[in-house]
């Protein structure tokens, strides 16, 4: 847990939603732009400031899968466990991916470079198996080409930096 | 309220608007099968286990939370609701572990209730299982996620009946559970362990660790008893194997608490059973203590008690003690002993209780009950950590305040309850009198009184609304450091919000001038007619499980039971009739001043039961030298206290598990104490101990076989006693005055006329507390109660979940001053006054206001009374134990 948290940065949020009952998604939504992950100690310090039991909005929190507990890597790798992909070796897929970033689902690397997650399916079933990393989709997957596409978009990054 | 008719299985019901069908059903004794239902708790409507058929609904509803309609017929046994629910529990089951066989719950599980009254006896949907580890981290419960049915109860209980939230569902789906936040170990999260979650799970995920592996459920003997702990005297039922305490339990329609405990009534009984008992007596030879036999103690006592001079004896009761054994240890110093040197440790708490609303309406107790404090419009809570100190009356301040009470916190602390209220007075320690003067002053000032109560009512107004000249706004808001225009609002508050309740505790009476404190709050209560009606009153929270009892029944110097006077020549003709004795007419000394006698050589013998002077006394270090002093020195308690360890025959007393008998609690209830196990060892029950004593002495009169006996005797001496017996207490007890058989006891004081006729207003002046801050003790220390310790801590550190969730003293100190003197949190600190010093643990804490530091006194590896003044206030002899000046020093080692 980082206590170096810039909590002025809530305050905006925290005015424009003032006593305003039912805004705690709304508002969830926001602080995680602001700061990309709801973490603990910010998530502690809005309980405190709208007064709703640190316990519910964990619950919220949890319960809906666009907010995240740890912050997220630049790149989020989504591979796909669909019923397509799955019967062409998704699994072995999702493996290699592992293996080549070193984190399992639902990870972040610790230098946030990558994320990694699974999705049911992408609607591309032709090219299963398929993964997605941000925006770009990667078809008819192989062990192989998943290190190729993982190790290049590595070097690519580095190259930039 | 209107009422609505309709038809359940054929039968005609009428119930109030708004009953659900569930509950309509059942007061008409139709049980619908439930899992997630509680009784007086919202419904979570999740189980679907309730289901009923409405006629003219398509689908079948669950009857939990749908409301009743005129004219609605119901079925609620029909083949299709029992199809419906096989499926709810085959679904249940198909993601439960079939260990029926080793769980706790069995015998007392509803899953497996329902399921063998609807013959499910296995499923058919072969789903993916929970595999969760056994969550263990918590000192008490056991969390077995794998059995948990989401029925959501134990949410509920947390947030609507504890009003702590500390737990909640979270993520979804598969994955949904129960968690603290973050999925951290409960001990990490607001928890305050008060076991309400364990006790309304219907399955076998909440389990307390104390009756694992004991026995099954129908093998528990259940005895319904009385708490031991604090004041507020919930009702408990001791589970009992093989003699033993496997768990305690509370009924859901228990009179005082409904079902409700904190962590000590429900947890707090490891001490019973501790190897550390005292279950011989001990008599010091050679300067070492050595078992010796009953008979060789008992001589021993009573042949070198017979060679003192009579005031040179003194006997301390104690307030953990029953009625009976405290009647009984007053007659013996008084009809044996011929003494009344007869104190108990009600002279540290509420002592100005007794002294000051004696003077201002007669008599010196709660004049409300417990259960009317959530129908309040206003409380003001002064000099009160209720939550902490009488758990259960924090739930009632709470729950008024979710029925939209104005709450008053004035503490200077920020005390839980702080959160709660709509107006915090953070006045400075010890300016109680300038604050509550000052806010009637305005009520007078704005004309907000109420004169017809006081006209009628009342008497000596002229004079006190003199006295009320000396507190204009600007010296109020000086001397408390409360900002007047919070003065203002409070006394409008208070004022316009009927009926307003007062709830006050040592904050108001553990000062030098605790009796004025008390008075200010009677005064404030009668100025605005709050005398005498439902949610109203003066309510004094009694600290200990029978101080209450104890003052009653005449542990006091100055009065025989029921407070009738030992100086009135025709109540003490009273006495020596019935006691067959002559008796000292003269009032005898207080405990501070039994320790000082002690410490002068003038008392030579003392008699102690049941009290831990050593911790619980100011100033002990010079306690210590004082008893060390005395030349025969007998304490009688279940374990070698720091205080034990200097007498010369300690006895083995047995603890209210043992023992039958009675407490009052707070609110003037006399309730019924169930021996509920047989004597540990070779102790006894106190009574037993001091008529064993009296008898070898000569005495006649102490021939008791059984404390309801002792009883008899009682209410035949003591008016506001006088129609109780154990016949009678059975079912909830009865709160005094119970003048007669036929009296249905007591709820509220003061209705009509004040119990000595008229109230008396009584002009006050604003005195200082006797040490305040200067260069070289420039902090305040005042001192609290931890919600998981009780009093000296003999029983509460025997018990090892309690320990765990607090170990040991801290200091709380505000930032400011923590950082002026280097301090950071967790940081050991020596803490010193005038006469002593400690070394504890800081805790660094805006809890605390700058200049005062906090400790409480449960812990003996850091007493805190070595360093509180021993300044009395005048009338009740009460030692000023909430304000002394100190300083602290940082300790550089030992960190953390
Ligand atoms: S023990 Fe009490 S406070 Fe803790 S989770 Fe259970 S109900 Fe809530
Ligand atoms: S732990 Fe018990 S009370 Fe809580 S949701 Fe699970 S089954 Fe219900
Ligand atoms: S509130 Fe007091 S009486 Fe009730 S369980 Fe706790 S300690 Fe016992
Ligand atoms: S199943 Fe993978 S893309 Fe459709
Ligand atoms: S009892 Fe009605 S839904 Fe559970």
């Amino acid at each position: 847990m980082s206590n170096d948290v810039d909590l002025s940065l809530l305050d905006p949020i925290l005015k424009k939603y003032q006593s305003q009952e039912g805004a705690l998604i709304t508002m969830l939504q926001e602080i995680q732009a602001v700061y990309g992950y709801l973490s603990e100690v910010v998530l502690t310090h809005l309980s405190r400031e709208v007064k709703v039991p640190l316990s519910q909005i964990y619950g919220v929190v949890t319960f809906y899968a666009q907010f995240y507990l740890t912050p997220r890597g630049r790149n989020i790798i989504r591979v796909c466990r669909g019923t397509a992909c799955h019967v062409r070796g998704g699994s072995r897929i999702l493996e290699a991916v592992e293996r080549e970033v070193g984190i399992t689902e639902g990870e972040t690397t610790p230098d946030l470079e990558y994320s990694l997650e699974t999705v049911a399916c992408i609607g591309a079933c032709a090219l299963a198996p398929t993964m997605v990393i941000n925006e770009k989709t990667y078809g008819k997957l192989t062990p192989k080409k998943v290190m190729e596409s993982l190790s290049r978009k590595d070097r690519k990054e580095r190259e930039v930096e | 309220m209107n009422t609505v008719k309709l038809q359940i299985d054929d039968r005609k019901v009428s119930v109030v608007e708004g009953t659900t069908i569930l509950e309509a059903a059942k007061s008409i004794g139709i049980e619908i099968p439930h899992l997630c239902y509680q009784e007086d708790m919202s419904p979570a409507s999740a189980c679907r286990l309730c289901l009923v058929e409405v006629e003219e609904a398509k689908n079948l509803v669950a009857s939990c939370s749908y409301p009743v309609a005129n004219n609605m017929i119901v079925k609620t046994d029909t083949e299709r609701v029992a199809k419906a629910r096989r499926l709810v529990l085959e679904l249940l089951l198909s993601d439960h572990p079939y260990d029926c066989m080793t769980c706790e719950k069995s015998g007392a599980c509803d899953l497996e209730k329902y399921a063998y009254e609807l013959g499910v006896p296995t499923t058919r949907f072969q789903g993916e299982k929970h595999a969760y580890p056994l969550d263990e981290t918590h000192p008490f419960f056991v969390r077995d996620y794998n059995k948990c049915i989401l029925c959501e109860r134990c949410v509920t209980a947390c947030n609507e009946v504890q009003f702590i939230e500390a737990i909640n569902l979270a993520n979804r789906g598969f994955d949904t559970k129960v968690t603290a936040p973050f999925d951290r170990p409960l001990l990490e999260s607001t928890c305050i362990s008060c076991g309400q979650c364990v006790a309304v799970c219907p399955v076998g995920a909440l389990v307390e660790k104390t009756r694992r592996f004991q026995g099954r459920e129908w093998e528990f003997k259940k005895v319904p008893t009385t708490c031991p702990y604090c004041g507020v005297g919930c009702n408990i039922e001791l589970n009992v194997k093989d003699n033993r305490i496997v768990r305690v339990t509370s009924p859901i329609d228990s009179v005082v608490n409904q079902g409700r405990l904190c962590v000590k009534g429900k947890f707090g009984f490891e001490y019973v059973h501790s190897p550390e008992r005292l279950t011989a007596p001990l008599i010091r030879e050679k300067g070492e203590l050595r078992e010796a036999s009953w008979e060789e103690a008992l001589s021993l006592i009573a042949s070198r008690l017979a060679n003192y001079k009579k005031d040179e004896l003194a006997v301390i009761s104690s307030a953990k003690c029953t009625n009976e054994d405290n009647y009984v240890i007053q007659k013996f110093a008084r009809a044996v002993l011929g003494t009344n040197n007869v104190d108990h440790c009600a002279r540290l708490c509420h002592a100005p209780t007794v002294a000051g609303l004696v003077q201002s309406f007669g008599s010196g107790a709660m004049t409300n009950s417990i259960n009317e404090v959530s129908d309040a419009a206003c409380i003001l809570a002064i000099g009160t950590n209720t939550t902490e100190t009488h758990p259960i009356i924090g739930l009632e301040v709470k729950k008024a305040v979710n029925k939209g009470a104005k709450l008053i916190v004035a503490n200077p602390r920020e005390i839980n309850l702080v959160s709660s209220a709509t107006l915090w007075l953070r006045h400075n320690p010890g300016t109680d009198v300038a604050l509550l003067m000052g806010m009637m002053r305005v009520i007078v000032d704005e004309g907000l009184l109420d004169s017809s109560f006081i006209d009628e009512r009342c008497e000596n107004f002229d004079a006190f609304k003199e006295s009320l000249k000396d507190f204009d706004l600007d010296f109020v808001e000086r001397i408390t450091g409360v900002p007047r225009e919070q003065v203002i609002e409070a006394a409008r508050m208070y004022a316009t919000n009927k009926p307003a309740s007062i709830l006050y505790a040592m904050g108001i009476t553990q000062h030098s001038h605790g009796t004025d404190n008390v008075i200010a709050t009677a005064n404030l209560a009668m100025l605005t007619g709050n005398i005498g009606k439902p949610s109203a009153g003066v309510n004094p929270l009694r600290g200990q499980n029978n101080v209450q009892g104890a003052c009653d029944l005449g542990a006091l110097p100055n009065v025989y039971p029921g407070y009738q006077a030992v100086a009135d020549p025709a109540i003490k003709a009273k006495f020596e009739a019935a006691w067959g004795c002559s008796l000292s007419p003269s009032p005898g000394l207080t405990i501070m001043e039994i320790t000082e006698a002690a410490y002068q050589k003038q008392v030579k013998a003392l008699y102690l039961v049941g009290e831990n002077p050593l911790l619980s006394e100011p100033d002990a270090s010079h306690v210590q030298k004082a008893l060390e002093k005395l030349e025969f020195f007998v304490v009688q308690d279940i374990f070698l206290s720091e205080t034990a360890e200097l007498a010369d025959v300690v006895l083995p007393a047995a603890t209210f598990a043992e023992k039958d008998g009675t407490f009052t609690n707070t609110e003037r209830r006399v309730q019924r104490l169930r021996k509920a196990i047989e004597l540990i060892g070779d102790s006894k029950p106190d009574w037993w101990i001091t008529c064993q004593i009296a008898k070898r002495m000569g005495s006649k009169g102490f021939d008791f076989a059984h404390p309801s006996q002792i009883m008899d005797e009682i209410t035949s001496l003591t008016p506001s006693y006088g129609g109780i017996s154990y016949g009678r207490l059975e079912n909830g007890g009865l709160q005094w005055p119970c003048p007669t058989p036929e009296h249905p006891g007591t709820p509220i004081l003061h209705v009509g006329s004040f119990t000595r006729g008229k109230g008396r207003f009584i002009p006050l002046e604003y005195k200082p507390p006797m040490e305040l801050p200067d260069d070289k003790y420039p902090l305040i220390l005042t001192t609290e109660r931890s919600l998981y310790h009780f009093h000296t801590g003999t029983l509460t550190r025997k018990v090892s979940g309690l320990n765990i969730l607090k170990g040991e003293e801290l200091v709380e100190i505000n930032p400011k001053d923590a950082s002026a003197l280097g301090i950071t949190d967790g940081d050991m600190v020596k803490v010193i006054s005038r006469r002593g010093e400690v070394v504890a643990r800081a805790k660094v804490t805006e809890v605390s206001p700058v200049g005062v530091v906090s400790m409480d006194f449960h812990f003996t590896e850091s007493r805190t009374n070595v360093l509180t003044s021993p300044a009395l206030d005048p009338v009740s002899k009460i030692p000023e134990l909430k304000v002394c000046a100190v300083r602290i020093n940082p300790v550089t080692s030992n960190r953390r």
